[in-house]
Parts: C-alpha cells; sequence; structure tokens
C-alpha cells in the first residue's frame, strides 16, 4: 500500500509574517490587502485572531470590530513564493512525487516501503528548524484522508489515517469537514440526514448520484477511502483545467467602456497563458460582482476551441450584456478558459476561417515581442483608453486556492 | 531585546566555490575577524526574524550567528 503524505504549513501567511517580525508574535494578526486599491480584506490570520473571531475574507473595518487589538500587516507575496518554494525542496528531498495544492499544500507520495510517520516528523521538524513556521502533516494510503489527516490536528502535529482507524477518526466528523463538500453540498446533505462522514460513508451511491451527480459518487468513494488518484511528479504539475484571471478595480466600473477595457486586460493574460500552455479553450465563463458583494457567474461554449485575446473577449462582453442587470456598479470581473485541449493537433472544424488564422498568428507574434520586452509591451489599443483601470497585470496574480474539484471527477 | 542588524561581510571563496565569511565590518566602522566557521546551515532567526543560511562563528571568546539572507547579512544584536 501507497504512503502519501499532506503538508500543510500552518496559518501560511500570517506565519511568515510573524515569523520575519518578532515583535508581533503573540499578538492577533491579519495579514490584509491594500484598501487604497480596495482589496482591504483579511487575506489570512493566526491563531490568535481566529480565535477572536476574525475570518478570512472580513473587510479591515469588521476584523477591527472583532478583534480591536488586531495587527493588520501587508502582505509579501515575494516572501511567501520563497518560503513555498524551500518547503518544496525539503519535500524533494524525500520524493519526486510532490503535488502543490496551491501555496502551502502539498502531496507527496513516498511509495510501498517508507514509514509515513518517521518521514512526516522529520519534515515537521525541519521545516520548523529551516524555516521557521509549523506543519501539520496527514499520513495515509491515499490523498483525501493524507489531507484530511493534516486537517485533524493543528498547528505542528502529524496524523496518520490508516485502513484500520479511519473509521473511528473520520467518521464521526461533521460532513462539511469532508473534502470538497461547501456549505451548498452540506445544507443538501443534511436535508436527507446525512450530518457526518460516517453517514456519507454508509449512505446509499445511488441517493447521493440522485441528490449530487457524480460529485455524490464521488464523496462516497472518497468517504470510504476509495481515491487511487495519483500524486504529480514535480516536474510535471497537476493537469490543468482551466486558466482563469480576475482583478479588483481600482474604482467602481460603470459604463460599457470601463467593463470593455478589464475585459481585455483580463483576456490578453488568459490568452496568452492558454498560448504559453499550447492550449485553446472551448469554454468561457466570467465572474461578475458588484458593489453591493452581488455575484453572478455565467459560461459558454464556443464553437470551436480559441486562444486569442479578442475572441475570448467576444465571447465574454457577450456573456456580461446578456446578464448584467441595469445601473451595476462592478468592483471585480474574471475570466476564466476551461474545457482545454491541445493548441496542435486538433480536428479542423467548418468554422474556423482564414482571418482567425491570421488572428492567432498575430499573437504568436504578440507573445514574442512581449517575450522579448517584458510583459504588456504590445497591448491592445482599447486598454489604452483608461490607464487607470488597465494598469494592472493580472498573471502576476498568484493562485492562492487552486480550484481542483475537476481534477478528481 | 534582539534586533536584525544587517552588516558588511567579507567572504572567501575556495576552488570549489564555497563560500565561507571571514570578516564582518559594523556600520560603526569596527570589524570582527572571525576565527572559525563552525557549521553553516538552513536556519530560521527566531530571535531577530528571518531566515538563510545560519552560519555558527567563532570570534573570540564567544560565538555568534551570522545568516546570509537572500545575499544580505544579518546578525542577532542584543541591545
Amino acid at each position: 500500500m501507497k504512503t502519501i503524505l499532506h503538508v500543510d504549513l500552518n496559518n501560511f501567511y500570517a506565519s511568515v509574517e510573524c515569523m520575519y517580525d518578532p515583535s508581533i508574535r503573540g499578538l492577533p494578526v491579519a495579514v490584509c490587502g491594500d484598501i487604497e486599491l480596495r482589496h482591504g480584506i483579511v487575506l489570512a490570520k493566526n491563531y490568535i485572531a481566529k480565535a477572536a473571531g476574525v475570518k478570512t475574507g472580513y473587510t479591515i473595518a469588521d476584523a477591527k470590530r472583532a478583534c480591536p487589538g488586531l495587527v493588520c500587516v501587508p502582505p509579501h507575496m515575494d516572501r511567501y513564493m520563497r518560503y513555498s518554494a524551500m518547503a518544496k525542496g525539503i519535500y524533494s528531498e524525500y520524493t519526486d512525487k510532490v503535488e502543490s495544492f496551491g501555496i502551502d499544500e502539498c502531496w507527496l507520495d513516498l511509495g510501498t516501503e517508507a514509514d509515513g510517520v518517521a518521514a512526516a516528523n522529520e519534515i515537521r521538524r525541519r521545516i520548523k528548524r529551516e524555516l521557521g513556521v509549523t506543519a501539520s502533516v496527514g499520513v495515509s494510503y491515499n490523498k483525501i484522508f493524507a489531507k484530511m489527516g493534516s486537517d485533524y490536528k493543528k498547528p505542528d502535529a502529524t496524523t496518520e489515517i490508516t485502513a484500520d482507524n479511519y473509521k473511528a477518526l473520520l467518521w464521526r466528523l461533521p460532513v462539511s469537514d469532508m473534502m470538497f463538500v461547501g456549505r451548498a453540498t452540506e445544507s443538501r446533505l443534511r436535508l436527507y440526514g446525512i450530518d457526518t462522514i460516517g453517514d456519507l460513508a454508509k449512505c446509499d451511491p445511488s441517493l447521493l448520484a440522485r441528490l449530487l451527480g457524480k460529485n455524490g459518487l464521488m464523496l462516497y468513494r472518497f468517504a470510504n477511502g476509495m481515491d487511487d488518484s495519483e500524486v504529480s511528479a514535480i516536474t510535471e504539475g497537476p493537469p490543468l483545467k482551466s486558466i482563469g484571471n480576475s482583478t479588483t478595480a481600482p474604482r467602481d466600473l460603470l459604463t460599457e467602456d470601463d467593463v470593455r477595457v478589464t475585459y481585455m486586460v483580463l483576456c490578453e493574460s488568459v490568452a496568452a497563458r492558454l498560448r504559453k500552455h499550447a492550449l485553446k479553450c472551448g469554454t468561457v465563463s466570467i465572474d461578475v460582482r458588484d458593489s453591493e458583494l452581488f455575484v453572478f457567474t455565467r459560461q459558454k461554449r464556443l464553437l470551436s476551441p480559441v486562444c486569442t485575446a479578442e475572441e475570448l473577449f467576444s465571447a465574454a462582453m457577450e456573456l456580461h450584456r446578456t446578464n448584467r442587470r441595469p445601473g451595476m456598479r462592478i468592483r471585480s470581473l474574471g475570466v476564466r478558459a476551461s474545457s482545454l485541449c491541445p493548441l496542435i493537433g486538433m480536428q479542423l472544424t467548418f468554422y474556423d476561417d482564414e482571418a482567425k488564422q491570421r488572428r492567432e498568428a498575430l499573437s504568436a507574434a504578440e507573445d514574442s515581442i512581449n517575450s522579448r520586452f517584458g510583459p504588456r509591451s504590445v497591448v491592445h489599443g482599447i486598454t489604452m483608453a483608461d490607464r487607470d483601470l488597465s494598469s494592472f497585470t493580472p498573471s502576476d496574480d498568484r493562485v492562492v486556492a487552486p480550484d481542483r474539484f475537476e481534477a478528481y471527477i | 531585546m534582539i534586533k536584525k542588524l544587517y552588516v558588511s561581510v567579507s567572504a572567501e571563496f575556495d576552488t570549489d566555490g564555497n563560500m565561507r565569511p571571514s570578516m564582518i565590518h559594523l556600520e560603526d566602522g569596527r570589524d570582527i575577524r572571525i576565527k572559525k566557521v563552525k557549521n553553516a546551515v538552513r536556519a530560521a532567526s527566531l530571535k531577530a526574524g528571518g531566515q538563510g543560511t545560519r552560519y555558527l562563528c567563532s570570534i573570540g571568546a564567544k560565538d555568534i550567528y551570522l545568516f546570509c539572507e537572500d545575499m544580505k547579512w544579518f546578525v542577532e544584536w542584543s541591545e
């Protein structure tokens, strides 16, 4: 049986900040975005702030109301990336199968002969000594149980979930502790009296399939330890399921021109990333959030796969125009490309015309210029219409908690 | 109170390219000769805040920790 570890760096952002500034250790600390750029929300917090009721996503004002002595510090993405890379460097000394799950979590496949608990304890000790932060590690025979093991006891702990103890340890936990069970799924399950992971595991799979479709069957399998997904090799990275970028605008977007400028910058980035991975997408989706934090997400299947900013942009604008509410004050926008397929070796369609091929060649030329002279050296004219709105570089935004749900279906 | 004191450092490189700090230059003009580097490990400085390669340096009668963090050097300095 395989030995899989899941290592979770505890309260990662806040721990790194406390590591660098000893004067804030022992105080409630939250890492918060920039108020000036309207990103003024809590991105991460330490245990003391959490115990005082501070939650990720709170505005700074709400967080300070919940915890008056809260110390708010700005994020240092460069430090987190460096720490993340160093942690992965430690993991790679134990195996070449290291798969990231966000910036602060990784799975490690140690093979069939390893002493998982001993390796987990050594990794924890090394992280504490070499990086100055703590980690919790789950040890199990599959990825899901390893992840649940690292969540089981925090901070700085090792939990082993075996084929003998998983029922005793995990089945009594609320169903919301199960990976991939969000609020909507939880309330759906609770309606049917499925309150714990054990209830889920003992449930009739056909009922779960009726309730939640194929995700229901997936959850049934996970609750019973029947996850056989592989840990990707460190050089491979997990398979890409979608590519997206989003931004909170520096001011509310009121006119169609405001929206067009922002969508174009996002589409340029998403399209360039598609081409970088030699991919095209068959589906485009948008996320729109207004100043009242009302959110809508819409998606559209395309006639044929695309990889240029113009085509993504026209699909995004069509979705936006069809679904917007009159008078919306838009706070943030996102564009995501999914149903990915290889750029080359694709089946030709009747819809591929010469103009499309010319646009793709032009995009390849843009990539070449941007790689030689720096990002955004050549951009679409529309983005020059409002430099304030287009001055962000979405490809620099970091993926903090990737949506890997589809990877398990 | 321990603080993070950035310093300039003179270092020697051997034929294998290994670096060994040999002298610490303080801002007030004092130079501290490093007699011996007892070990070099990657470590966090919990006292001063920071992380990098930690050199345990023998200077006269006592040993101090000298850190190299992203090619910037600091010592844990007690005030």
